[in-house]
């Protein structure tokens, strides 16, 4: 019988013929992500558990991003417990400034399709858009592989999603994914893998499919999964070797379910107060007023989300009154999208730039908001309290929507 | 190994997300402890000074969800909460509490049957008892049994390091 | 008998034919700046008087910087308090636009003019041959119902500025020595008027940063003489002067004092005063955390153009933090053309919105218990910049950059 792309992964990972959902197996760790919120309880943990050493230092990455700029005073206490374990135990992958974790970890090459990779934090399925099985634990697990290179992984089922047909121009992935997570609901694929695949899928960018396995973990799901092409590879700077070419989902794979879509149906959609499954087309929500619209975070602060706001933004103004805040999701981004003019742009319409970084989406700084205030936002979650109050009001849009909004000072529907 | 205890019942529903358990402003508190009276906040400001050792949360499906964020089932554990019992758990969330050596138990009935302050029974592995009438519960799986039995992660791995 | 220029905005002012140091005249203000450090409290004393109104406002300047963007629930509610006040009322809002001093002197003083601004760096506006003075909140709200206040004419001390600066060394220097020599609240009350040969080789950059950190050494206001530089700068911006005032040649000072701009060198206040200063060769090797460039104070064009210079091909020190936060959108947007911010963003760097930044040290780029900032900000008090066990040393775009790199206190031409 033929297998799902997570059942190839994870056999060929600890060496079986082939492995079915449920089965219980410890796989070999080929890179983790730490980050700055999570270091001081890593490292507590790692000492408790008695580790003198890490398994191997070069295949830890750790990223500062949450707290970047720091904006309380305890905040830098992160950056020096992460330097000093880093140099206690001969870590060189550090980013302290480059930008958000699971963006940086794909652009930087430390993430290959076909690996298994752990991060400290939930949207590490993100690695999926290049094929690799990548997900988020906690601390106290972290500190259990940085001590032995191991996890224990439950094989999930898979969730088949085929996609097929043209979008229109005023689509993205991100409300293709939304308008995924509102059918499965915000638990419809709790421990089970999404696998992405059709012609639209095959169209798609690598940068548009990592918004899509971004927020997998919205619906719950373990991970999220595209089968590796010639644009991942171009992507990775690799080759593609014949393990990572093989990672399809067979025809007689076993599914727990599949859905089918046509490209043609799917239209600008939101997610609404404050579930991430509370889905609603566009065109229902026009003219509710906003305050502040937010593009950004590892769901769409990457150079073609840019450019798509900078062109609706281009030659016009953010309303009266209506924060634009604009978050480059990695160093790399803000220089790509400083050389071509897209923050020009941007700027010129009114938008505030700010450093690579979590930014607002964590809730820790980068325009929080207050009672009665309404944010439309391009990140992953618009859960009670996410930006500020529990008062606060978050739509989770694309950035072409969100642009639109900004310009309208309302929710507003793009045609492109 | 089963246990039987009994506990006083709050009642939440829902997708209560990670964010609701500990909002990401007090994720940088030193410890566990100082996060304690923030916990619940957005939802519920003044439950964390209601919530007494033993007390059992009962919740509806997806309790959670959301980030990976392991301050969640800690500062949950420091309330004192015996144990959760929702109709289903995010998966993240699921592996930090066992990790922790907090009980989860899965039963979708459960949270339309009682109300909040109610005293239920629970027998763990078995059933719970609640108004006189039993709800069925499953058994952990064997890993899972073993990494609780150990007391969570930190402890196993010691055990593992030869230091216990 | 003469009079000074503080003497002369005063009495303009107040409808008078002459004002003396001493005198206290009932003044018309020209323009009043508020900002979020302290809106939210006048709008709710405004919201408590009997038959509140506002007298005309077009005079009102309101301008968010201090936290932006917003970084607490509680800033944002005192941002939306000033929004929808400024909304209601019409005022003039600027909101990420940039840090108030710089975007007031972009777009809004004029020479001649009193101004009053609801933070204590708006002496900054005497770069213009404007009185600005720094007023709390009810001294506002005051200014703010009746357009006018009372004042009382200043004392003013001269300094006459002569020679050049040598290369490397900067306006940052030659306040920071003034200072030094006059001491943290040596100009107390006192107006510090600029003027001689040496004024006129300075760029209205340098000016700017030479009036607003007056205030550290106490003074009310700092006024400089407009001449050619100040009248292009006006120009540029596409402004009129209110009207031009320059001191009398029998005009009489507190003091007079004669700065040879030659003889200055790189200087660094050491904490937690302003007065506190050395030559910085005195404080090499001493280790930093963070560096930052910007604010009302250093994070002009200029400024940043200086660090480019300095940082181009080269790297921040890994574990230092190197802050560069241009002090307004139209300085991030001319930096940007010309690839400075990318350069800064080459050598790994943090560049930031406008914005107040660490020089307010409650938003962006705090610093954390018992560490130590380089910064080219207006204050160095004890836990300014964050935690109150912290160290911060000020000193010039050039040393701060430097310093960067170096991961320790050093000069630019140590590198």
């Amino acid at each position: 019988m033929g297998a799902t792309i997570i059942e190839k992964i994870i056999a060929h990972n600890i060496g079986a013929d082939s492995v079915k959902p449920g089965d219980i197996v410890t796989v070999n760790v080929d890179r983790v992500m730490v980050d700055d919120i999570m270091m001081p309880f890593i490292v507590n943990k790692f000492h408790e558990m008695g580790f003198k050493e890490l398994w191997d230092p070069d295949k830890v990455v750790m990223i500062y991003d949450h707290f970047v700029p720091a904006s309380q005073v305890d905040d830098t206490r992160h950056f020096r417990i992460g330097d000093e374990f880093a140099s206690r135990y001969g870590m060189k992958n550090v980013h302290r400034s480059d930008g958000i974790c699971h963006q940086l970890m794909t652009e930087a090459g430390y993430v290959k399709p076909g690996d298994v990779v752990f991060g400290t934090d939930s949207h590490t399925t993100t690695y999926g858009c290049v094929g690799a099985f990548s997900t988020g634990i906690g601390y106290t697990e972290m500190a259990g592989i940085l001590g032995t290179g191991q996890l224990w992984v439950k094989v999930p089922e898979t969730i088949k999603v085929t996609i097929s047909g043209k979008l229109s121009p005023n689509v993205t992935s991100k409300d293709i994914i939304l308008r995924i997570i509102g059918d499965l609901t915000a638990a419809g694929a709790t421990y089970q893998a999404l696998e992405f695949c059709g012609d639209t899928i095959d169209d798609m960018t690598v940068a548009s499919r990592m918004t899509m396995s971004n927020m997998a973990i919205e619906a719950g799901a373990k991970c999220a999964l595209f089968t590796p092409d010639e644009k991942t590879a171009q992507y990775c700077e690799i080759e593609l070797n014949d393990f990572q070419i093989s990672l399809v989902g067979d025809a007689d794979a076993s599914y727990a379910r599949e859905l089918t879509y046509n490209a043609e149906d799917f239209v600008p959609v939101m997610a609404c107060p404050s579930q991430v499954d509370s889905i609603k087309p566009v065109k229902e929500l026009i003219g509710t007023k906003i305050d502040q619209v937010f593009i950004g975070s590892c769901t769409n602060g990457r150079l073609e989300d840019l450019q798509k706001a900078a062109a609706v933004l281009k030659g016009k103004k953010v309303s009266p009154f209506v924060k634009l805040i604009v978050t480059p999701a990695s160093r790399k981004i803000y220089r790509q999208a400083d050389a071509d003019g897209t923050l020009l742009t941007l700027t010129e319409a009114g938008a505030i730039i700010t450093h690579p970084g979590c930014g607002l989406c964590c809730g820790r700084s980068g325009g929080i908001l207050t009672d009665g205030e309404r944010v439309v936002a391009t990140n992953n979650r618009n859960f009670l309290g996410r930006m500020g109050t529990s008062k606060v009001e978050i739509y989770l849009a694309s950035p072409v929507t969100a642009a639109a909004c900004a310009i309208a000072g309302e929710i507003t529907e793009v045609s492109l | 190994m089963s246990e039987t205890f009994t506990g006083r019942v709050w009642l939440l529903g829902d997708d209560i997300d990670t964010d609701i358990i500990i909002p990401t402003e007090y994720l940088a508190l030193k410890s566990v402890e100082d996060m304690k009276p923030y916990a619940f906040s957005p939802l519920r400001p003044e439950l964390a000074g209601q919530i007494e050792p033993g007390d059992i949360i009962v919740a509806g499906k997806n309790f959670g969800c959301g980030s990976s964020r392991e301050q969640a089932p800690e500062v949950v554990k420091a309330l004192g909460i015996r144990c959760i019992i929702a109709g289903s758990f995010a998966r993240i969330f699921f592996r930090n509490a066992i990790n922790n050596g907090l009980l989860l138990i899965e039963n979708a009935d459960l949270h339309d049957a009682v109300s909040e302050g109610d005293t239920i029974e629970v027998v763990t592995g078995s059933h719970i008892t609640a108004d006189g009438k039993e709800y069925q519960i499953a058994s952990l799986p064997e890993n899972l049994m073993e990494i609780l039995n150990a007391g969570g992660l930190v402890k196993a791995m010691r055990k593992r390091n030869g230091l216990d | 008998m003469g009079m000074t220029m503080a003497e002369k905005i005063i009495a303009c002012a107040a409808g008078v034919e002459t004002a003396k140091a001493g005198d206290i005249h009932t003044v018309e203000l020209d323009r009043l700046m508020s900002n979020d450090g302290t809106t939210h409290l006048t709008i709710d004393m405004y919201h408590n008087l009997k038959h509140p109104s506002i007298k005309d406002t077009d005079k009102l300047v309101w301008i968010v910087d201090h936290n932006v963007p917003s970084d607490s629930p509680k800033t944002a509610a005192s941002h939306k308090k000033m929004r929808d006040f400024a909304r209601e009322h019409d005022i003039t809002y600027y909101e990420g636009a940039g840090v108030c001093h710089q975007i007031m002197m972009e777009n809004h003083v004029r020479p001649g003019e009193l101004i009053f601004g609801a933070d204590s760096h708006t002496c900054a506006y005497g770069a213009l041959g404007a009185f600005g003075t720094g007023v709390g909140c009810t001294d506002y709200l005051y200014a703010m119902v009746t357009g006018s206040s009372w004042l009382l004419v200043p004392e003013t001390l001269r300094f006459n500025l002569h020679g050049k600066l040598n290369e490397g060394v900067y306006a940052r220097d030659v306040i920071l020595t003034i200072i030094g020599r006059i001491g943290a609240n040596g100009a107390n009350y006192k107006a510090m008027e600029f003027a001689g040969e040496g004024l006129h080789a300075l760029t209205m950059s340098d000016r700017i940063a030479i009036c607003n950190l007056c205030v550290e050494a106490g003074a009310k206001t700092a006024l400089m003489e407009v001449d050619d530089v100040a009248m292009d700068y006006l120009k540029e911006h596409g402004r009129e002067p209110k009207a031009l005032f320059t001191s009398d040649e029998d005009a009489v000072f507190a003091a007079t004092y004669d700065i040879d701009l030659s003889e200055i060198q790189p200087i660094v206040a050491k904490p937690h005063f302003v007065d506190n200063v050395v030559p910085a060769k005195e404080c090499l090797g001493v280790k930093i955390d963070e560096a930052f460039l910007g604010s009302c104070n250093n994070g002009r064009l200029e400024d940043l153009r200086v660090g480019a210079s300095i940082i181009k091909g080269k790297k921040v020190k890994p574990g230092v933090r190197f802050l560069v936060v241009p002090a307004s959108q139209s300085i991030y947007t001319e930096a940007m053309k010309e690839g400075i911010l990318d350069t800064f963003m080459e050598a790994g760097a943090i560049v930031m919105n406008p914005n107040c930044s660490v020089c307010w040290g409650s938003c962006q780029g705090v610093i954390g218990e018992n560490e130590v900032l380089i910064s080219t900000g207006t204050r160095n008090f004890k836990g300014r910049a964050g935690h109150k066990d912290s160290f911060v040393y000020l000193a010039s775009a050039a040393t701060v950059t430097a310093s960067a790199i170096a991961g320790e206190i050093t000069t630019a031409d140590l590198i």
